[in-house]
């Protein structure tokens, strides 16, 4: 118990370090990468669940024309929280879910930067997010779009869109400070021979979303802050008749907006890159072509934002700078699909369920990319933009793309986290019921959209004849729940299972896989040394002088894995007990600092006392927090 | 793997397909009927096609791989550890950007021509105002206003300025330029953005405070043509439908011969209409040529729609309702029950309306042909 650092000494008179290691307070005070990262990941699914139910009450009334199941205020609230429900508190926290888990493994560290910092990230998230959901119970959630344009959410009264606003900056400061906490990880905490260029694919698009996320923010923010002055403080940023300009807003928004797409979607496609090898038992084709394409697509994604507002007015000069701009990003993007087809070319494919969903993304990424282009031609975008072509291309993009690869991530990953086995045969059953209700789902949207279905409208008259495929939609929709549900339940049950799953089931390629499942606290015994890009492969397989690949002689593969690859955990354990590796000690001042916001956010929305007695404990919690005795 | 995915591709093409061949479609960007709707639609369709054949090629490309490589149970090796090929790079690199640029020039091309104001003598002029949730047409040039039906000639280009209407923050009156002639600009509800579309003779414009988009129509032949507002405007936004009108140049005359009469004085029950209708409605609806029982003329506002030739028009409410008696009583009844938000009084709960008094004043407004 002896303290040697000196805020050690000071820190005493306020608390002990919370000590219990498992139970619910261990949860709430962990500062270990990989529970936060399982925070992450049980919240934004919880979050997944609550959006897809909102997108099942919109293809009801949808079904069929004029219907009036849900009123066109309801409606509109659940496709605004759809929205924002899906990109901030579903696919961004579940892309953090696995960065927070895989990178610190995948760079052989044993853990981030800055634990508490990662631990607060995850409250403030979770806390802006319950913020954003309490609309629903104290006067009406947001109900203008997720994009929010002004002067409908400036000039409109009630709360309703400033829960929008207030809940977004929370959101915002959760993973902003995430962003440079992960950043910073990547940079300086690599095992000792990691070079750059030896960190796996996963890593590398993880370094560009953080960037992205670092840089694409504040823009958001200013652009929300704008919106609560002209709500609180009687500005006008937005508002024409006293000299602003509601079109500042969209050049706010969707310059953060279009990045924003690529934060949601190159973590899938560095999931898909380490998921590809595995399964074709190859390396990754172009691995520098790939790395290089993703950053090339993280700069020029902040060139192409305008292509959001071809029919704004903007005129010819802009929309064929935003056309061509447009047109551009998608070569680096074909490129990072022609790579994973060169990766699957000449391999040795095993259709297991993540690779199944790697698949998926691209033949499903493919449709949305080419969708893409489409409204690069800037005339044909007049028709689309606005319709349920739209629709159909992002969904294409962030489901049948995103989630596809989150979901090939989470069945990849799932026996390293929980230390169990997903069934093998249900998992394939999952992806057809996943991809034929998603096909189903959102081809048919390409259609309406060609045909002139406007989005975000809560009824459609029968004489439009748009009604066959909206009613094939809803079918799709209906489907893509039953396969969430079979999902939801293959995951619970496997906990009903003993942990059984090998340090490496997949014969991997990575660091992650060296260590247990799951891993011990402290991640590795010994930090690793990296020799290679797939450093583990190497361990386990050489080439002959012929090139043909020959598994390491006999008790090569052991050196590599604490008590051999194939152990058990309880055999491990028994081998090597972990002793002299100083972990970071678990802490409440993250929760309780997180705790003030939604606080401060009320008080935005309703009346300043709150915010008093917010920002009193964001400012507790980061005294408590500085003043800790450090951890013994 | 292979039948079930063969099944998801098909049903794809299928859809697609299914997208060039649904004539009963009556709002659809693939059917257009003017020069506009036309030159996207040419550059649209070999783009599509372009787009099949590469997606053809690389699903192609991967359901080849994905079955030519599959794992083979007796296969023990594994395979040869192929790391890249830097000439496919640069070729795949170097063939998408090829093709872009084959598309980029006519892109390019179009989007220039498009914004071109249209020449020529027969250019007519009109102005279009987004109205939470309904449409105002304005014809400075003929003298007419009328609301959610735009009357055009067929083979005239018509060259259209695009003006949000309404109020900006804490109801202050918000100028636009279509209104520019009004002392205070009228409008009820919030002056939000709004979109003009009418997918079968061109795309979309956006209507935007503070600023006065343009974009022309131009019908090919006579017919309606039918448009919706494609911009979240709030809370009736699936409610703002409109339709456009072409007619030959004669029909069209006629058209605006009618447009242009004065209503004339009701008579019969309808008189009794004419009066309620002057106490309750001018508030926010006008009727040109409406007069009190001393024969003086009511001048009505123009908050709301002008009603002098309603019985003209199909359609009203933001084109959700079919004009006919039952549509209107049950409107001048009680319009927030029909359309959410609806910024027109419930008549018989707001202004105290009689039932007898709604029937008096929708047999005045059958009057307004």
């Amino acid at each position: 118990m002896a303290s040697v650092s000196v805020p050690g000494e000071r820190g005493r008179w306020l608390t002990r370090r919370p000590a219990s290691t498992t139970g619910f307070w261990s949860w709430i005070t962990t500062v270990d990468h990989k529970r936060i990262g399982i925070l992450y990941g049980v919240t934004a699914f919880a979050f997944f669940l609550i959006g897809g139910s909102e997108a099942l009450f919109i293809r009801l009334q949808l079904a069929r024309p004029d219907q009036n199941l849900i009123s066109a205020e309801t409606y509109n609230e659940f496709f605004t929280m759809h929205g924002v429900t899906m990109i901030f508190l579903v696919v961004m926290p579940l892309s953090s879910a696995f960065f927070n888990y895989l990178i610190p493994l995948q760079i052989g560290a044993r853990d981030v930067a800055f634990p508490r910092l990662n631990a607060y990230s995850y409250w403030v998230f979770l806390f802006g997010g319950l913020f954003i959901y309490s609309s629903f119970a104290l006067g009406g959630a947001p109900n203008g779009g997720w994009f929010g344009y002004a002067p409908l959410s400036t000039a409109e009264a009630g709360n309703n869109m400033l829960f929008y606003a207030t809940g977004l900056i929370i959101v915002g400061v959760a993973s902003t400070v995430s962003a440079i906490n992960l950043a910073v990880t990547i940079i300086n905490m690599r095992a000792p021979g990691m070079t750059m260029f030896r960190m796996p694919v996963f890593i590398w698009m993880g370094l560009v979303v953080q960037f992205l996320l670092a840089f694409s923010l504040p823009i958001i923010t200013v652009g929300l802050f704008e919106m609560l002055f002209d709500r609180r403080f009687g500005t006008h940023f937005f508002d024409p008749a006293a000299g602003g300009d509601p079109v500042l807003w969209q050049h706010l928004f969707w310059l953060f907006g279009h990045p924003e797409v690529y934060i949601l979607i190159l973590p899938a496609m560095g999931i898909v890159s380490e998921v590809l090898p595995v399964f074709a038992r190859k390396p990754l084709f172009g691995y520098q072509f790939v790395v290089f394409s993703g950053i090339a697509i993280g700069f020029i994604g902040f060139g192409v934002w305008a292509h959001h507002m071809f029919a704004v007015g903007l005129g010819p000069v802009a929309n064929t700078a935003f056309g061509i701009s447009t047109m551009i990003i998608a070569v680096p993007t074909g490129v990072k699909i022609f790579n994973w087809l060169g990766t699957l070319w000449k391999g040795d494919i095993r259709f297991t369920p993540p690779m199944l969903f790697s698949i998926g993304f691209i033949a499903q990424f493919i449709v949305g990319g080419l969708s893409g282009v489409t409204h690069a031609v800037v005339p044909a975008d007049y028709q689309q933009t606005d319709t349920y072509y739209i629709v159909a291309h992002f969904h294409y993009v962030l489901v049948g793309g995103a989630i596809f690869g989150l979901f090939a991530g989470i069945y990849y990953w799932w026996p390293k986290i929980f230390g169990r086995m997903l069934p093998d045969r249900w998992g394939k059953v999952n992806f057809w019921i996943l991809a034929i209700g998603f096909n189903l789902t959102f081809a048919p949207m390409h259609v309406l959209g060609l045909q002139g279905m406007p989005r975000r409208i809560h009824s459609y008259p029968e004489s439009l004849g748009l009604t066959f495929w909206n009613t094939a939609a809803t079918l799709g929709a209906f489907i893509i729940a039953l396969g969430v549900l079979q999902f939801l339940i293959m995951a619970i049950s496997s906990f009903m299972r003993p942990k059984d799953a090998p340090a490496d089931p997949w014969d991997a390629r990575t660091l992650e896989w060296t260590t247990g499942s799951p891993p011990p606290p402290h991640n590795f015994d010994e930090i690793p040394e990296v020799h290679a890009l797939d450093d583990f492969w190497h361990r386990k397989y050489a080439e002959t002088k012929t090139g043909r690949v020959v598994p390491v002689p006999a008790g090569g593969a052991d050196q590599a894995v604490p008590g051999g690859v194939h152990a058990t955990r309880g055999e491990r354990e028994m081998e090597h007990e972990p002793h002299g590796i100083h972990m970071p000690g678990p802490s409440y001042w993250p929760f309780v600092s997180a705790l003030g916001f939604p606080l401060i956010g009320y008080g935005v929305v309703f009346s300043p006392w709150p915010i008093v007695a917010g920002a009193a404990i964001v400012l507790i919690g980061l005294y408590g927090w500085a003043l800790e005795p450090s951890a013994e | 793997m292979r039948k079930s995915t063969r099944w998801v591709l098909g049903a794809i093409a299928l859809a697609l397909l299914a997208a060039a061949c649904s004539p009963d479609a009556s709002q659809s960007s693939l059917e257009p009927a003017g020069p506009y709707a036309d030159t996207v639609d040419d550059l649209f369709t070999p783009v599509f096609w372009v787009a099949v054949g590469v997606f053809v090629l690389v699903e192609g490309a991967l359901l080849w791989f994905v079955i030519r490589y599959r794992h083979r149970r007796t296969r023990t090796d594994v395979p040869p550890q192929i790391h890249g090929n830097t000439r496919l790079e640069i070729g795949w690199t170097i063939l998408p950007a090829v093709i872009l640029a084959g598309v980029a020039v006519p892109t390019v091309a179009t989007i220039f021509d498009l914004a071109r104001e249209p020449s020529g003598g027969n250019v007519m002029q009109i102005d279009v105002l987004g109205h939470q949730w309904w449409w105002e047409f304005d014809y400075p040039d003929l003298q007419i206003n009328t609301a959610n039906e735009l009357h055009i000639p067929v083979n005239t280009p018509v060259y259209l300025s695009l003006c949000a209407a309404g109020s900006g923050y804490e109801a202050q009156p918000a100028p636009n330029e279509c209104q520019a002639d009004l002392p205070v600009p009228a409008g009820l509800g919030l002056s939000v953005i709004h979109s003009f579309w009418v997918p079968e003779l061109a795309g979309k414009q956006d209507v935007v405070p503070g600023r006065t988009n343009t974009v022309w129509i131009e019908a090919d032949r006579p017919g309606t043509y039918e448009g919706q507002c494609a911009e979240f405007c709030g809370l009736s936004h699936a409610y703002m439908r409109f339709h456009v009108v072409a007619h030959e140049a004669d029909e069209f005359d006629a058209w605006v011969r009618g447009q242009q009469a004065e209503a004339a004085s009701a008579s019969g029950p309808a008189a009794q209409g004419q009066e309620v209708f002057a106490a309750n409605c001018i508030q926010c609806h006008s009727v040109n040529g409406l007069t009190d029982d001393a024969g003086e003329p009511v001048i009505g506002a123009i908050q709301g729609p002008n009603l002098t030739h309603l019985m003209s028009r199909e359609c009203f409410a933001g084109c959700i309702f079919e004009t006919n008696t039952d549509n209107l009583t049950r409107w001048v009844s009680d319009a927030p029950s029909l359309k959410p938000g609806s910024l027109m009084p419930s008549g018989l709960n707001e202004l105290g309306l009689t039932p007898r008094q709604v029937d008096a004043v929708v047999a005045y407004l059958e009057t307004l042909e």
